[in-house]
């Protein structure tokens, strides 16, 4: 049974796809295929029989009665295995009778009536419910997420969170309880309530409030577009007016006056037949009129006083004063108007100017006004430029090289100009800057000392000589001591090379001392030589007299010779005579003084062997656990074995380099300051990771001391700030401005979470399936 | 006829509109720096020759247009961009602002400010953290921004001594400057001729005002110098080695022969400390209220004078200490010693936390300039060498002198002073912040005897000599700060501010122990400590919480989850991740590459043999 049933199992496991398939591909499947799977049935109906007469657990198959083709292993037929049962179906019976016309209104009715889907069960409701309420409160929570990062990121929250709002109070309340008590105020009061202006609502007196209320909505509309007409009669009117006015022909004003005049007289006329005391009042009126105009004529400037004033000045001194000052101070009255409107014209012009002017040419012209490092670094030219200074660098090393053909020394001055000549202006760039010219500087000062360069050099070489003889007390072999020279001697070309480009640099390493020794000893043969000095000293007034641009350059170019010319250069300093003659003196054999001074005292080898051993002691230590005795003979004498030894020694790791590992003549503690590291943070913070970053925000003093007062108060507002005496509320929606509603929902759903819609069950089923 | 009056009337001022037109700008600027041009007025430390030349107003031409365009660039902070709103404001009048926005602030004055350290890469940070490096970064540009905006405030400019085209200014004499600067500033120029009570060290009040100086045949007197007023004269009857004021004028500390002596401004002797005994030299660290004394048995002792305790006593183990002097900028002890060394100490720690070999000989003066930047040295091989104390420590320059420069003091303002037998040179920086130059002397004064002291005076252009024929104090125009901080040390305090200072001061004590090279240390988190936690929490916990959990695959269905496919798929994660290092690797070497070949890009033309 086992057997059968295993291979029947795995068989509906592995080729369930294909058992479904095949019911529907036997019967169409082609001929060729049919073969095949009969011979495989015979087969497997040979196994069965096989197995059958073991007899020790024979099944019987059940008998297949069905007349199909479709045939399966599994002893069902699977005809018909899409089509359903309809009820209808079994209660048809061969002949209709009409008894069962009844059954079948019952069916119909049935039918016709939809079945109540079957309830899930109790989890999966709940479940359900579960994921809406969760959903619907994520939703209803997520509206306060912006508050909520607005609130952790503020610089400052200040509780109780909501602000009382200014409460504009209506100024009835405020009149309710005063009094005019003042006689100012009283009698302002008493105006305003003559006037029957309104005294608390500023906008409409009684009469309007009446006329508003007695108008009907018709009757408004009316109005306005009466209004609306006379205004626009009115605006006719002013611009033909304006129009006339401006008509220059004299004649035609003439002629208007003329019939204005015609007019009047008519009008007047009739007017006196009609009414004559009316009339009377009328030419009393144009008399009055008359009088009026000829008295402002009297104001205007083109009055026959100021026009005759004006003919007369010519001639006669007096008027002319007066007409200047009439000017003077017409201008003066009108100096202030005129210079408001200039200086708004002037600022469009100068906006306009700067439109025009590119941002770039603003820049060059600043590069070529004054030094400004940043924009100078900024250039694109920089790379360039630092070319430049190379090669201008690598001058006076090839001068170095070349001391022997000290003659021809006039020719390359020569080329040197021209080449300088054609970086003239990015070079005048660098050389204003002034921060880039303090370096150099320095570096120039640093090549001159060369006395201080010595020590360093004897520094140096002693460090050398210990390493030789270190090399050597290992190697043992006396040939090999001329070998780590040539070494030494291999590099020197490239490292020169690199040196002389960092040459305004410090010096850092013991190569580069190497290097400045080397350029020492070129000063050593130099310096017999007088050819040299004097053709510095020849050209040093030239350069003086050139520009002092140009003196710049030369120096630069001419470290070398001012390392060996040191004297000259210092003998124009002011000093009393005396000292200035020790001076000299001092100048001349200083070197050789110090020397004889000095020469039993080893300072330098002191101070490195005092640096060796520190060095020593700051290493780590090694651990050696070797116990003697162990796996092989102890005793007095005899030591544990080399290979042992080895075994057993933990070698310490080894430590970050020493930080005067480059600097000879200095010893930098390497003990670590616990006193003042109890001081410090010693636990990041929680959104950094790494300690650089939490150092970066606390970079800035945040003291009085090192800050203005204003920006010391910013930077120590207190996170949060509570008014005494106010309860602090809950946020609400109200308060960040939402609607009260969300609240509310999500007590709905606190309060009965089971009794959902059944919209919202729909909705859930369809997410749940999905 | 009538057109007489008219062009009287019209033109002009048109004529004017368009003259105006081209003008204006530059009158507004002109308005702008005339001010600041003009401003060179006599401050009280004030000193010009009379033919000198106002440095500011030289470069007129080129410094009108200065302030304006480097405002207008965007490096500065983005208050500077709204100034370039087309259409300013106007007002109810109608009037434009001619000056809209803020006024602009220079970008030189807003980078001196800034310490956040830019150019230091941190790694990648996630957004929270950003957002908190981002305002951190705003708020250190913001409060830069408003100091620099407050330098404004800052009215004084330093004085300075030029000579007439080519004039050097070493051969001016003290008696010219005397009589070309204005009799308030003459008067700082004075002798005391003590001849009696052999030479005279001297110490200047933090503030500048008060002067105590002390011979060594132990004539003790302090006073405020400014106004001659003595504040008391003693003899002490013992031979006085140095003297100098504690935090302030009220309490002196004189070295004498045997013990540490403290006297009040009265001259009544308050303490005689005995553990400090044979005192050579006295250094005052304000900030810590701490007295280092260097004594000839080889101890550096370091007295706490808020609470009078010794915090630390130092064995240099280096024999006599005689060379003292103080790091402004970091309160680290300087001593020389006779083997050519400067050793570098701290309360905190027992051995030095450096030694520098500067000389041949035995160091006979150290001196540091005030930003911490500079240290001068003299030694016994009658050289002057001036080191860089930025971490390298070494020599920038170096000048031979013809005897030996036996005193040395910077002033506030980086000029640097050597007193060699009875002569005093003084060099002068050329740049804003270079070390001083010794090619060129700037000033040089003959006094009647062998110097024995020498100190700037804080905040006055006056140098202050002690020697064996008194003290002298002269004048070097542009040797002090001249704006001093009202809050921390005011010249013209009255004894209530004094005291109230003095209460300030005290509650801002720096503790001794936080003394090291770098004072910015306490900024920097202690990685080491870091480190160690971080290590012992993950012992604690058995498993380390903030480790990359490694990669685990997902089990997947259809016998694809066998065990070879699930080690080959994390075998293949593995991979990608060492490829990734791999990668970076490569990357990191090759930029290393590049750096070390960058400076050999330039090949040589083959012409450069020709050149010279």
């Amino acid at each position: 049974m086992s057997t059968n049933q295993a291979v029947e199992s795995l068989l509906a496991l592995s080729q369930q796809e294909d058992l479904v398939d095949l019911p529907k591909d036997y019967p169409l499947s082609a001929s060729e295929d049919e073969g095949d799977s009969d011979g495989e049935r015979k087969h497997q109906k040979l196994l069965e029989a096989i197995s059958s007469l073991g007899g020790k657990n024979r099944q019987k198959l059940a008998e297949r009665s069905e007349a199909s083709l479709k045939v399966s292993e599994f002893n069902v037929s699977s005809e018909g295995l899409g089509e359903k049962l309809v009820l209808a179906d079994l209660l048809e019976p061969v002949k209709t009778s009409s008894s069962l016309a009844t059954v079948r209104k019952h069916l119909n009715r049935v039918k016709s009536k939809k079945t109540v889907e079957v309830p899930l069960n109790k989890e999966e409701v709940e479940r359900i419910h579960r994921e809406v309420a969760f959903n619907k409160t994520s939703h209803v929570l997520s509206k306060w997420d912006p508050i909520i990062l607005k609130n952790r990121q503020a610089e400052q929250l200040v509780f109780p969170l909501e602000k009382e709002q200014p409460a504009f109070a209506p100024i009835e309340h405020m009149l309710s309880g005063w009094k005019a008590r003042s006689p100012l105020e009283q009698e302002i009061f008493n105006l305003l309530h003559k006037n029957k202006q309104p005294v608390t609502d500023p906008l409409l007196n009684p009469v309007e409030k009446a006329s508003l209320k007695a108008m009907s909505l018709e009757e408004a509309k009316m109005r306005r577009a009466e209004l609306q007409r006379a205004r626009a009669l009115q605006s006719y009117y002013e611009a033909r007016t304006r129009r006339e006015k401006k008509i220059k022909s004299k004649k035609y004003h003439r002629v208007m006056k003329k019939a204005k005049g015609k007019q009047a007289l008519k009008e007047f006329e009739q007017l006196q037949k009609v009414n004559p005391t009316a009339a009377l009042e009328e030419l009393e009126k144009i008399e009055k009129a008359r009088m009026m105009e000829r008295m402002s004529l009297k104001h205007q400037n083109s009055g026959k006083w100021a026009k005759s004033k004006a003919i007369m000045a010519k001639y006669d001194l007096e008027a002319r004063k007066a007409m200047q000052e009439q000017l003077a101070k017409n201008k003066e009255l009108t100096q202030r108007l005129q210079v408001a409107s200039e200086s708004e014209e002037e600022e469009g012009g100068t906006e306009v100017e700067e439109l025009l002017v590119p941002d770039a040419v603003n820049e060059a012209q600043m590069n070529a006004e004054e030094p400004n490092p940043w924009m100078l670094r900024s250039c694109t030219s920089d790379a360039k430029e630092a070319g430049i200074q190379e090669d201008a660098e690598q001058l006076p090393e090839l001068l170095d090289h070349n001391v022997s053909e000290s003659e021809g020394d006039e020719r390359p001055v020569a080329e040197e100009e021209i080449l300088l000549k054609e970086f003239e202006e990015r070079r005048s760039l660098r050389k204003r800057s002034k921060l880039n010219q303090d370096a150099e500087s320095v570096g120039s000062q640093e090549t001159k000392d060369s006395i201080s360069q010595e020590v360093l050099f004897e520094l140096r070489t002693l460090s050398q000589k210990l390493k030789e003889n270190h090399q050597s007390g290992k190697q043992k072999a006396s040939s090999v001591g001329t070998f780590p020279q040539v070494q030494r001697e291999e590099p020197v070309p490239e490292e020169e090379e690199s040196l002389l480009l960092q040459r305004p640099e410090r010096v850092q390493t013991l190569e580069e001392l190497e290097e400045l020794e080397k350029e020492e000893c070129f000063q050593n043969k130099e310096l017999p030589s007088p050819i040299l000095e004097g053709h510095w000293l020849k050209k040093n007034p030239n350069n003086q007299t050139d520009a002092p641009k140009k003196k710049k350059k030369e120096q630069m170019i001419d470290l070398q010779n001012l390392l060996t010319t040191k004297s000259p250069s210092v003998k124009s300093l002011a000093v009393p005579t005396t000292i200035e003659e020790l001076e000299d003196e001092a100048e001349t054999d200083q070197k050789q003084m110090i020397k004889e001074a000095f020469a039993g005292d080893d300072v330098i080898r002191d101070f490195l062997k005092e640096k060796r051993e520190a060095m020593e002691a700051s290493k780590p230590q090694d651990v050696d656990l070797t116990l003697p005795g162990w796996g092989e003979w102890g005793g007095m004498g005899l030591k544990p074995s080399a290979k042992k030894r080895c075994q057993f020694l933990i070698k310490a790791p080894e430590g970050p380099p020493r930080k005067d590992k480059n600097l000879p003549n200095v010893i930098i503690s390497e003990k670590r300051n616990i006193h003042a590291a109890a001081h410090q943070v010693r636990a990041l913070p929680y959104p950094f990771t790494h300690h650089q970053q939490f150092e970066r925000t606390i970079q800035t003093p945040i003291g009085s001391t090192w800050n203005t007062q204003r920006a010391f108060q910013k930077l120590t507002t207190p996170k949060i700030v509570t008014k005494a005496g106010h309860t602090i509320k809950p946020i609400k929606a109200e308060d960040v401005g939402y609607r009260s509603s969300a609240r509310s929902d999500l007590s709905v759903i606190q309060r009965n979470p089971k009794r959902l819609s059944a919209h919202h069950k729909k909705q859930l089923k369809k997410n749940s399936i999905d | 006829m009538e057109r007489a009056p008219k062009p009287g009337k019209d033109v002009p001022p048109k004529k004017d509109k368009r003259q105006a037109k081209r003008k204006k700008p530059r009158r507004y600027w002109e308005e702008d720096t005339a001010p600041t041009t003009d401003r060179a007025c006599p401050g009280p430390p004030r000193n010009k020759k009379r033919n000198q030349e106002l440095r500011p107003q030289k470069p007129k031409n080129t410094h009108i247009l200065k302030k304006p365009r480097i405002s207008k660039k965007p490096q500065v902070p983005k208050k500077l961009r709204k100034r370039t709103n087309p259409e300013p404001e106007r007002n109810l009048s109608g009037a434009q602002d001619p000056f809209p926005g803020p006024a602009p602030v220079p970008v030189e004055v807003v980078q001196k400010f800034c310490r956040i350290d830019k150019s230091k890469k941190i790694p990648h940070s996630k957004s929270k953290t950003r957002n908190r490096l981002e305002v951190a970064e705003a708020e250190e540009e913001e409060t830069s921004v408003k100091a620099a905006r407050s330098e404004l405030l800052l009215a004084e400019e330093p004085g300075f001594l030029e000579g007439e085209n080519g004039e050097d200014t070493a051969k001016i004499l003290q008696a010219d400057i005397v009589e070309a600067v204005d009799i308030a500033s003459a008067a700082k120029h004075f002798d005391l001729n003590l001849r009696q009570f052999g030479p005279y060290r001297l110490n200047y009040s933090r503030t500048g005002r008060h002067l105590a100086f002390g011979g060594s045949r132990g004539h003790v007197a302090a006073l405020d110098w400014v106004t001659k007023r003595l504040m008391c004269e003693i003899n002490v009857m013992e031979a006085v080695r140095d003297i100098r004021f504690l935090h302030s004028e009220a309490l002196l500390a004189v070295a004498q022969n045997r013990w540490l002596h403290i006297y009040d401004n009265q001259g009544i002797e308050l303490h005689c400390i005995r553990r400090c005994d044979r005192v050579t030299r006295l250094e005052f660290l304000p900030f810590h209220f701490l007295l280092a004394t260097a004594s000839e048995t080889g101890f550096l002792t370091y007295l706490d004078v808020s609470v009078g305790k010794i915090v630390a006593a130092l064995n240099a183990r280096a024999g006599r200490l005689g060379v003292m002097t103080q790091n402004p900028y970091n309160a680290v002890i300087h001593l020389g010693h006779s083997n050519g060394t400067v050793s570098l100490w701290s309360p905190a720690m027992k051995e030095p936390l450096a030694k520098i070999l500067c000389h041949r000989g035995g160091v006979r003066a150290v001196t540091v300039d005030s930003t911490g930047t500079y240290m001068a040295t003299s030694g016994l091989d009658h050289q002057l060498k001036i080191f860089d104390l930025r971490g390298t420590f070494q020599p920038l320059s170096a000048r031979t002198l013809p005897q030996g420069a036996g005193h040395l003091a910077f002033s506030q303002r980086g000029l640097l002073v050597a007193g060699m037998g009875d002569v005093v040179n003084i060099w002068a920086g050329q740049g804003q912040a270079g070390p001083p130059s010794l090619e060129q002397l700037y000033l040089t004064h003959r006094l009647s005897g062998p110097v024995h002291g020498l100190q700037f005076c804080p905040f006055e252009d006056v140098l202050g000599v002690g020697h064996s024929g008194g003290v002298t104090s002269m004048l070097v125009p542009g040797a002090a700060e001249p704006n001093f901080d009202g809050l921390d040390s005011n010249p013209y305090r009255s004894r209530k501010q004094r005291q109230e200072w003095e209460v300030k001061a005290l509650l801002e004590k720096v503790p001794a122990e936080l003394i090291c090279l770098d004072p910015r240390a306490l900024a920097e988190v202690d990685v080491i400590s870091l480190e160690q936690e971080k290590k012992e929490r993950i012992e604690r916990l058995g498993y380390d919480p903030e480790a990359k959990t490694p990669f685990q695959p997902k089990p997947k269905q259809k016998g694809r989850s066998s065990t070879a496919s699930l080690v080959k798929r994390k075998r293949k994660v593995m991979d990608e991740e060492h490829r990734e290092k791999v990668r970076q690797s490569f990357e990191q070497q090759k930029q290393h590459k590049q750096k070390k070949t960058k400076p050999f890009g330039a090949w040589p033309s083959a012409l450069d043999r020709f050149v010279r």
